[in-house]
């Protein structure tokens, strides 16, 4: 059983975030970390290659400045190997081109099942795996809560808007996870320090295919023209309770009828 | 260039297409000379009358699609007509989404998500949320092609135009190969009374500063003394606290009721964008630095396990 596992290494979301003037994207100059919604998919990555008792995760993923510190983290937590894309040229690039150098790099190894997150913590198009799916001519089950493999099949309880549904497929297969799907590890240091040494594949676009105007910014079929503040709500008034916080609730719902 | 025909992909439930579907509709109607539908499942046909009331002249019929996950097949009958289009409209849904991203790889179109709001200039712009709805950036396609909007629940009114029933046309839905064969074995409907989350006029949420499952009874009780709905953030129903249905947020629900109760709830941005559109805002914290706070019309600085009891109580003495 071979996992990949699609990673996406972000700017800290607890420190202050930016938009970079020239595009009005989300700034990514500085250090990066594993986006916290792929931990899951590491994690869960983990448990069912264990389960199997053979094969191995590989992570793949696509960041600026030939980042590694995301992907150290996942190693640290058991994945044997990485592919990372790295290249000026796709600064820039939309989630389809996304997607596009993704499943290239996908490609470069064996795999049985891809797992992603349901949506990134900065960008959280939510479309990227999809779109892998579809270029690797793969089923995709989105939303999983669970994830288990029975033989070539796997099977996955998906989230609906009502509860959730049991939804097969065939193996090869793309499946995102939710947070809560499984509680991702903490790296052990034993972990961390062999994480060191496991082999991170750094590829450019070319060496995936790609030539200049088919991903980063030129290839990107969208632009975003304008940035505004968005209408601020009217200052509220904050108190202290004093043990009567229940009562002003009380007299701010009486002063809206709603009671 | 004017936006000549926009076809709107409308969900179904028992009751008929969802909100959002007749949000999408109404959006649709305003910006385009032609608005057609799109729609699969058992029984489409029975909403052509409230398909063509909301603005669409034609309702697109994928037919049942069986047992089959509706992501590749629904994206392989749209990618047939999508030369007939301008743009296509598609919720922020489960389904939505899959549908959006196997069109946009199909077709090697571009796809904008997230989208709140929409423009005309020259052709459509749209407005996304960021920062937790700090910022709003604005966006347009600079490619041709289908262009492939995702729309956030909530983000317009909807509203009838009169329309005479829509045209139903039944729609080709190619063999989707290895792509198309995700089935759904069995659905599981997880039961809730009163008020729906998305449709209350007063939502009482919870968060982890409630401190296990158990203290949130209380935000049932609440909900119930107000005829609301009880609603949650992701940290607890990622804990497994309630269920998945109950989360209010970028990932989860949109809503914009009268009043939003927050209950230890720290207010993330992924959860801000699910609530800031509420009428008005309480949020109970005993961290006055709590972002929740910079959204609060009425904020209390204090203990949910003092302010809530007493808030019952209150309540119930009415
Ligand atoms: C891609 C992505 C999507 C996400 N989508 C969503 C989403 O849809 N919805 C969502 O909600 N979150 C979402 N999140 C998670 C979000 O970032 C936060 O982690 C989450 O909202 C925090 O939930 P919380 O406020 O309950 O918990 P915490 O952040 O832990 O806050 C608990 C709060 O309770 C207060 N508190 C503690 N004890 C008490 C007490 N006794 N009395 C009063 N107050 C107390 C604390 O001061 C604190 O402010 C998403 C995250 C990511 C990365
Ligand atoms: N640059 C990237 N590198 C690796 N994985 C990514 C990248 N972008 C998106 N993904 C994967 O796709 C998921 C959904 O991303 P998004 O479509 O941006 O919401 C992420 O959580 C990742 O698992």
């Amino acid at each position: 059983m071979n996992v990949v596992v699609c990673v996406k290494q972000i700017p800290d979301p607890a420190a202050p975030q930016s938009l970079e003037p020239s595009t009005n994207t989300l700034d990514r100059s500085g250090k990066l970390i594993l986006d916290d919604s792929d931990a899951y998919g590491v994690e869960m990555a983990l448990q069912l290659v264990d389960k199997a008792g053979s094969g191995e995760v590989t992570l793949v993923s696509m960041a600026p400045n030939g980042e590694v510190a995301g992907l150290r983290t996942a190693l640290a937590m058991g994945a044997a190997k990485a592919i990372l894309v790295s290249d000026d040229a796709l600064k820039g690039t939309d989630a389809l081109g996304t997607a596009k150098v993704l499943a290239a790099a996908i490609k470069r190894t064996e795999f049985d099942l891809v797992l992603a997150a349901t949506e990134s913590s900065d960008g959280y198009t939510g479309t990227v795996p999809v779109q892998i799916a579809e270029l690797l001519g793969l089923p995709s089950i989105t939303f999983a809560k669970s994830v288990t493999i029975d033989g070539s099949t796997v099977k996955v309880d998906r989230q609906t808007e009502a509860g959730y549904d049991e939804v097969t497929a065939p193996l090869p297969a793309v499946v995102t996870v939710t947070a809560g799907v499984v509680e991702p590890r903490y790296p052990s240091f034993k972990g961390i320090m062999a994480a060191k040494s496991k082999p991170v594949d750094q590829v450019t676009a070319a060496d995936l295919g790609f030539s200049a105007g088919d991903v980063g910014a030129a290839g990107s079929g969208q632009t975003i023209f304008a940035v505004a503040d968005a209408e601020a709500r009217s200052a509220g008034e904050i108190v202290v309770d004093e043990g009567d916080g229940a009562q002003r609730i009380v007299s701010f719902l009486e002063g809206l009828k709603v009671i | 260039m004017a936006i000549n025909k926009i076809l709107v992909l409308v969900e179904l439930t028992e009751s008929g297409p969802t909100a959002t579907s007749l949000e999408l509709l109404t959006a649709a109607r305003s910006l385009a000379t032609t608005v057609e539908a799109i729609s699969w499942g058992p029984s489409v046909a029975a909403a052509a009358g409230t398909v063509g009331e909301y603005g669409a002249t034609t309702l697109h019929d994928a037919g049942d699609l069986g047992s089959a996950l509706p992501g590749a097949p629904v994206a392989g009958a749209i990618a047939g007509v999508a030369s007939g289009f301008d743009a296509v409209f598609i919720p922020t849904s489960y389904d939505g989404r899959d549908i959006a991203g196997r069109l946009s790889a199909k077709l090697n179109v571009p796809v904008l998500t997230n989208i709140t709001g929409l423009g005309e200039d020259g052709g459509l712009t749209t407005e996304h949320p960021v920062f937790g709805g700090a910022k709003i950036v604005k966006a347009k396609f600079t490619g041709a092609g289908l262009q492939i909007f995702v729309i956030r629940a909530k983000s317009f009114a909807a509203e009838p135009a009169g329309g005479a029933a829509a045209a139903v046309s039944a729609l080709a839905v190619p063999e989707a190969g290895a792509t198309g064969t995700a089935t759904i074995v069995s659905r599981h409907v997880e039961e809730r009374t009163g008020p729906k989350l998305d449709e209350a006029a007063v939502v009482v949420s919870g968060g982890r500063g409630l401190g296990s499952a158990d203290n949130y009874t209380w935000i049932n009780d609440l909900a119930k003394l107000l005829n609301g709905a009880a609603g949650a953030s992701r940290a607890i129903v990622d804990a497994g606290w309630v269920p998945y249905s109950h989360q209010v947020g970028q990932t989860g629900k949109t809503v914009k009721p009268t009043v939003y109760l927050a209950c230890g709830i720290s207010g993330a941005t992924q959860h801000l964008v699910g609530m800031k559109g509420s009428k008005n805002i309480i949020a109970i914290n005993k961290d006055q630095e709590a972002p929740i706070f910079t959204v609060a019309d009425l904020g209390i600085v204090g203990d949910v396990n003092k302010v809530i009891p007493a808030l019952i109580e209150a309540l119930k003495g009415r």
